[in-house]
């Protein structure tokens, strides 16, 4: 006989429709709460730092990095690929839900895509203050000028700017577009005309009319098969930025497949933080069940695998190549060497810790998913840092072959992108909903009753 | 406009009406904001309120903007010179020299400045080279702040006639009380310097000439007289030798005429199928020289065993010629084969050469002992045309600064001598000149000596001055003025004249000199006039004659000197200190030079600084570990830095570092090894037991520019030896096949129509001497970036010299490499720039359009050889970098054909992209096709050794296209399949 699955409820509680949408609304309607004045305070201090760090790098010039002449690319790119990554997840969770017709992620979605929108905004920075002469940042613009100048089309840095920007403008506008219903539901909800207005602006006097309903989710579903190719090409070509080039330990085929899957586990683990925050701040925890964070454990699980994997396979690779180069690269400065720290941290935290969902009473425990939710995202920022720094220290002739110490400058824009993504996500908790209130009324009933399949058996 | 007011309450429509009652005083005057912001109506800006703020705003927009961009001048010439066009160069040949330095140069003037220093070809002693000093040697010329301005009298500016008349009172009053003077100065090489000097102490009897160098040759000479009965330098052929043998002189660093003897070396190690003969060269030296580095066999000993071999080698040669052996010391088999080398020596018959670096008149009469029974004296040694170095007399120096603290010298005068810095005794001297009625310095620059003296008369800048000199003898050279005098200054040879009475001036008298001395010597041209302006123009004269003469030595003295030898070596017990020329600062005169002091030390790769070097035994053995700052003698303290290939037990310090008044470059860098110098039985040998040393227990850090020296078992640089050579020619070199034979790729290969550019370097000629990373730093406007930043690993040089170690740590081999851009026809850099800033030319030149760069730093990463630089910062007129390209004066020596960089964008080496282009108009105005080797890019003009070739693969017979199908070319990181455009030759060993 085989056991049937019983699907668990979506949303618990037994909640009517007006209990969802005034829970839902708390955030918005209320006045913020201590914790939030305060956070978003440090918040704003980072940034401040940020900017102190953004303008020393702007007026001083790029020698205030911890960049030498073997190392032209250090925390810049390492943040910049790991916001990226982070970055993966809102649009992977919509188009989860949109495409993949997952309708647990339906509560979810509208988080991760803010922190999609605000990661993506973040990882940007990097690109623009990175160059050294970012006053001239238009340049990589396939602009049409009396010159004659065209930007060079080989160049993976070009298709990275065409794909970031694609990304950051598909995610806003699904992120926004899944919101409309909920802005007018504040719109109508509220009594301050000043929020009225403003929310009955961006809600474009969305009605909530059947006709609406069939056009919106038609534009949705349409939008979330557009993004989807999105969510892979972005860092893929990310990827490609080393892919291309000729350095041991860049030069692999491996690094698109295996930054993608990174990609999707870094951005996965920061949805598992901040989930976990939210439900601390807010009474949400019947839409954000112990359903949902055991799902996101189990991808993590298995995101965990494939990383290993890759490691594993890069390693082979290396090996059997015959290349000394990649050789040295691999077992010399990264299993062994200069960089085996940072190396051993990366698989630890990305390879190892994550194995422990194999355990249900891990999953189910609040402390243990913070935990290894945090390490993920450490350990992948490590992984960038390995991949970059250990290719470019030590490369081919090694009498160029330098030590990279990151600066307060460097630390500080690092920082100040952290300020950035929290007074960006703490804006979001303000003002918008924090949960899809639309999506969730929908699949509220899903669950409650018992559905038995393989009715054969 | 009035306005109805509306009132709501009594007591409003009151205070409205009766402002008085509020107590305000009506009659004070408005301030401006009160003007502005309109009393009589505060309610709503009125037309009238818009125009004054924009009044106010265009005025103080107007006024700020004023504030910004101060207007820079270009004056143009009122009249112009008429040989000058402004944009076009032109080149005067001159001398550069400074004691025993000598360098017959060009120099490049545009619009009226030199901007270029380079070897004069015509001279057949460098034929061209030169070395990093006299290439760095231009930079002083506009070093405002170490270059006095004018004269001064205890410190205070003075007129040259003020200073003319108290001094000329001052000697005629201590020639009448029958006081003695002194001209303290390094070794002249001007023999018209030489003659004024005698013609003014014909005149003045009373003046005393103390010639001293800081780094003496003075043994040598005594040698031979006490062997020949002559008092010569020898001028060495290392060319014709085919054995050389040196105990511990860095003949191709530091020692006598480097640039000359690398010239000569090269010769000897260039090797090709046709002749595939070398030198075999073997060096006993106690510290890591460049010379050792280049050795076949490096035997490495402490000072006093040096001595020990070159004693026990001696008597070897004795004994195997069949005399009785008093030298008394032999040396094991298992130390060296001291007997197959002197039977080597013997067999050579007359075609080794064995030089000693000591300045030791027993160990230098030894040399001249093996030198004779080998035959050598005559072949590959001469005393005839000897080189004029080396003429200081320590002893009499000695006796000097005696007597000038007992109070015997009235009058002192230094010239190009700075002893309170390069002497131990310079304290005591700094007092005694205080003492004095009369202490003229006639420094150019800041130095300790002159700042102990009472007048400072600068000297002009050698390239403001008129001289001459005379290195070898019959070899002339003169020395032309190709600036007006920038700073109110004067050549000494001037003052002199000046002083002695005579309305001449120095250019008259050289003028006079060579017409009446020299042209009776050749009978090329006719007349005086047309001898000395073709003098002029070449720069040099060069009497042929070379006399062969009959060698009778006298061996009298050597069982004293080898009884005086093994009684140095008896007291030689414990740790030993050597003292050794720094190969940029030599004898500190051109420390505030920042190209020099950010020149890294090819040996070590430390910039900035000098140190304590010590072997890898000796600092476990201490617990030693780099930067630790040990103290030595109780005199200076310096940190230590490991160097494997120095002996154990011993020390190895520098000279040239540690001044205290030559500008703010150099000042309290490093520490002043001269003060650990001592003197010995009239010499200073720069060599000594070390007294006592102890850790202070505090750190330091060196700027490196290269920290890790394996080569990872990497085909970088690729070595075989002279047997394996004769065997194959591509011994060491199998790679290459291999990768010809493998290559694979998608992409089509480049297709070059007209010019290829390449360049050839012969690695078994470079010597790693470091000439043209200064000139190239010269020629393209490359940045000082300061010891900081080189420790940051940021250094700008668009050439490097890369060092690797093989072998042990105890003897390790050492490999030179320079490496530039290698103009990759397959360049990884070009395609991954987003914006097309680094392209191909049609020509092969990899270039970087410096306006379109925004600075991703993509190509840098992707570069395999690392030879890009990035502009971290604005690196000039930014104080940040207070060197030569933070003020006007500073400026003057950039280059106009090449641009400045901006901050934020990737700069390289370019080929020197201007002089081809240079070159191709030159050709084309005169309807030609180019030549081979018309085309020099720096780097290649001043290599000394000529290893560097320049030139276009696509032409048949060129030099680069016959060097690159040479069985021993290789390219770097060939598999990677970039196709570079510059390609090196093996290295092979003569072993």
């Amino acid at each position: 006989m085989i056991s049937s699955n019983i699907s668990q409820p979506l949303v618990t509680g037994q909640k009517q429709y007006g209990d969802i949408t005034r829970e839902l609304l708390e955030n918005t309607e209320g006045r913020p709460p201590l914790w939030w004045l305060i956070a978003f305070g440090l918040g704003c201090l980072a940034l401040a730092f940020g900017g102190w760090a953004f303008y020393m790098s702007l007026s001083q010039g790029l020698g205030t990095w911890g960049l030498t002449n073997s190392v032209g690319w250090g925390w810049d790119i390492i943040n910049f690929v790991w916001w990226i990554g982070i970055g993966h997840a809102g649009t992977a969770f919509t188009i989860f839900f949109l495409v993949f017709r997952q309708k647990w992620a339906g509560s979810i979605n509208r988080s991760a895509e803010a922190m999609t929108v605000f990661a993506v905004m973040c990882a940007g920075l990097f690109p623009l203050i990175h160059m050294g002469r970012p006053w001239l940042a238009f340049f990589i613009l396939p602009y049409p000028n009396t010159r004659l100048l065209w930007v060079n089309f080989n160049s993976p840095l070009f298709w990275d700017v065409l794909a970031i920007s694609t990304y950051l403008i598909m995610s806003v506008t699904l992120w926004y577009l899944g919101m409309v219903p909920d802005l007018a539901t504040i719109r109508d909800r509220t009594k301050n005309k000043f929020k009225r207005t403003i929310y009955g602006i961006f809600s474009l006097g969305w009605n909530g009319s059947l006709y609406a309903y069939n056009r919106y989710e038609t534009l949705l579903k349409l939008l979330g098969g557009l993004a989807a190719p999105l969510v892979i090409s972005v860092h893929t070509i990310v990827a490609l930025d080393f892919a291309i080039s000729v350095l041991p330990g860049w030069h692999a085929t491996i690094l698109p497949p295996y930054f993608f899957v990174g990609a999707i586990f870094s951005g996965f683990a920061m949805v598992l933080t901040i989930m976990i925050l939210m439900r601390k701040a807010f009474n949400i925890s019947d839409y954000i069940t112990w359903k949902h964070l055991d799902n996101i454990a189990l991808v993590l699980k298995y995101g965990s695998l494939v990383i290993g994997l890759a490691y594993g396979i890069e390693l082979f690779i290396a090996w059997y190549s015959g290349v000394d180069y990649e050789m040295y690269t691999f077992f010399n400065a990264r299993v062994s060497g200069s960089f085996s720290t940072a190396f051993w941290i990366m698989v630890s935290c990305n390879a190892i810790v994550p194995q422990i969902f194999w355990f249900r009473k891990a999953r189910q425990s609040i402390v243990v998913l913070f935990i290894v939710s945090i390490l993920i995202n450490v350990g992948m920022w490590f992984e960038r840092f390995v991949i970059l720094i250990s290719s470019l220290a030590e490369d081919f002739l090694p009498s160029s072959w330098t030590s990279y110490q990151p600066t307060i400058v460097d630390i500080g824009i690092f920082v100040g992108t952290f300020g950035l993504f929290t007074v960006g996500m703490l804006l979001f908790i303000k003002f918008i909903p924090i949960i899809a209130i639309n999506e969730v009324k929908p699949i509220s009933k899903e669950g409650q009753r018992v559905t038995i399949k393989n009715e054969k058996a | 406009m009035k306005k109805t007011t509306y009132w709501k309450s009594l007591e409003e429509l009151q205070q409205s009406t009766s402002p008085a009652s509020s107590g305000e005083d009506l009659t004070s005057t408005p301030t401006p904001i009160e003007i502005l912001s309109n009393n009589e109506n505060d309610k709503a800006s009125s037309r009238r309120d818009f125009l004054k703020w924009c009044g106010i705003s265009f005025f103080s927009a107007t006024v700020l903007s004023a504030c910004e961009n101060p207007v820079k001048k270009a004056i143009p010439y009122l009249t112009q010179p008429e040989e000058l066009t402004p944009g076009k160069a032109a080149w005067y040949a001159t001398t550069y020299q400074h004691g025993n330095e000598y360098c017959p140069v060009v120099v490049k003037n545009r619009d009226g400045r030199p901007i270029k220093i380079e070897g004069n070809e015509l001279s057949s002693l460098t034929t061209g080279g030169s070395s990093a000093r006299a290439q760095a040697s231009l930079l002083g010329l506009y070093d405002d702040g170490a270059r006095y301005h004018h004269p001064l009298k205890n410190g205070n500016k003075i007129s040259w006639e003020q200073a003319d008349y108290e001094i000329i009172n001052k000697l005629r009053d201590i020639s009448a009380n029958g006081g003695r003077a002194a001209l303290v100065t390094s070794t002249l090489l001007s023999p018209a310097t030489q003659q004024l000097i005698s013609h003014v102490q014909n005149m003045h009897p009373e003046l005393e000439v103390i010639t001293w160098d800081a780094i003496s040759y003075e043994a040598t000479r005594k040698a031979h007289i006490r062997f020949f009965g002559e008092n010569v330098f020898p001028q060495y052929h290392f060319n014709k030798a085919k054995l050389i043998v040196s105990f511990g002189a860095d003949f191709l660093g530091t020692w006598a005429a480097p640039a000359i003897y690398a010239k000569q070396y090269a010769e000897t190690r260039k090797i090709s199928k046709d002749s595939p003969h070398m030198s075999r060269h073997i060096q006993f030296e106690s510290y890591v020289s460049l010379t050792g580095a280049n050795a076949d066999t490096r035997i490495v000993l402490k000072p006093s065993d040096e001595k020990r071999f070159l004693l026990a080698l001696y008597g070897e040669m004795l004994r195997q010629t069949g005399q009785d052996d008093y030298a008394g010391t032999t040396i094991s088999d298992a130390e060296f084969d001291l007997k197959q080398l002197a039977s080597d020596i013997l067999e050579a018959n007359g075609y080794s050469l064995v030089v000693c670096g000591y300045n030791d008149p027993n160990c230098q009469l030894l040399t001249c002992a093996i030198n004779q029974m080998a035959g050598n004296y005559g072949k590959t040694v001469a005393i005839d045309n000897q080189l004029m170095i080396g003429q200081a007399n320590e002893e009499s120096f000695g006796s000097f600064i005696d007597e000038l603290r007992s109070g015997a010298y009235s009058a002192v005068m230094f010239y190009n001598s700075n002893p309170v810095y390069q002497h131990p005794k310079g304290e005591l001297i700094s007092e005694a000149l205080k003492t004095l009625t009369l202490s003229i310095s006639f420094s150019g620059t800041r130095d300790e000596t002159a700042e102990a003296c009472d007048f400072i008369l600068p000297d002009n800048h050698y390239l403001e001055s008129w001289n001459d000199a005379m290195f070898k003898e019959g070899c002339y050279s003169l020395a032309q003025p190709v600036i007006h005098p920038i700073f109110n200054t004067r050549q000494m040879q001037d003052s002199l004249l000046k002083w002695t009475g005579s309305d001449m001036d120095f250019h008259a008298f050289v003028r006079n000199f060579w017409t009446e001395r020299l042209y009776p010597l050749q009978t090329e041209y006719g007349d005086t006039q047309g001898f000395w302006l073709n003098s002029l123009q070449k720069g040099i004269f060069e009497r042929k004659a070379e006399t062969t003469r009959l060698y009778n030595a006298n061996y009298q003295g050597l069982p004293i000197a080898a009884d005086a030898i093994r009684q140095l070596i008896s007291q030689a017990d414990g740790t030993e200190l050597v003292i050794y020329p720094h190969l940029a600062m030599h004898d500190g005169h051109m420390a505030n030079n920042p190209w020099l002091q950010e020149m890294p030390d090819p040996i070590t790769s430390v910039t900035w600084d000098n140190f304590i070097a010590i072997s890898p035994a000796f600092a476990s053995k201490h617990q030693l570990r780099d930067g630790d700052v040990i103290r030595l003698h109780e005199k200076v303290e310096a940190p230590v830095l490991i160097q494997p290939g120095i002996a154990d037990e011993c020390m190895a310090v520098s000279t040239g570092y540690g001044r205290t008044n030559a500008g703010k470059v150099a000042d309290n860098r490093g520490y002043n090894a001269f003060m650990l110098t001592g003197v010995k039985n009239n010499f200073r040998p720069f060599s000594d037991v070390l007294a006592s040393w102890e850790k202070t227990g505090s750190g330091f850090q060196f700027a490196r520019t290269q920290t890790h020296f394996s080569m990872e078992g990497r085909a970088i640089v690729r070595e075989s030896t002279l047997d394996n050579y004769k065997l194959d020619p591509a011994a060491g070199n199998e790679l290459h096949a291999y990768h010809e034979k493998h290559k694979l790729t998608l992409y089509p290969e480049n297709i070059y129509e007209g010019h290829h550019w390449a360049l050839m370097i012969d690695l078994n000629a470079c010597t790693g001497c470091s000439t043209c990373v200064i000139s190239c730093q010269s020629e393209n406007n490359v940045p000082v970036v300061g010891k900081d930043e080189v420790r940051r690993r940021r250094i700008m040089h668009w050439m490097r010299i890369d060092r690797y170690y093989n072998g042990t740590a105890d003897n390790p081999g050492i490999v030179f490499q320079p490496v530039m851009c290698m103009h990759c026809d397959h360049a990884p850099c070009e395609n991954v720039c987003p914006v097309s800033a680094t392209t191909h030319s049609a020509e092969g030149i990899n270039q970087i359009t410096y306006n379109r760069c925004v600075g991703t730093k993509y190509c840098i990463n992707n570069c395999p050889y690392k030879v890009r630089r990035f502009n971290w910062f604005a690196y000039a007129d930014n104080n940040r970098f207070d060197y030569h390209m933070n003020s006007d004066m500073g400026r003057m020596v950039l280059n106009p054909d090449v641009t400045v960089r901006e901050r934020g964008v990737v700069e390289k080496c370019s080929f020197c992209v201007q002089r081809i282009q240079d070159g191709k108009l030159k050709a084309k105005k005169e309807r030609r096709h180019l030549n081979d080797g018309d085309i020099v890019p720096a780097c290649v003009q001043s290599c000394p050794s000529g290893a560097l070739v320049f030139g276009d693969l696509n032409q048949k017979d060129s030099r680069v296209a016959r060097l690159i199908k040479d069985a021993r070319n290789y390219h770097l990181l060939e598999e990677l399949h970039t196709l570079p455009s510059v390609g090196y030759l093996t290295k092979i060993r003569n072993r």
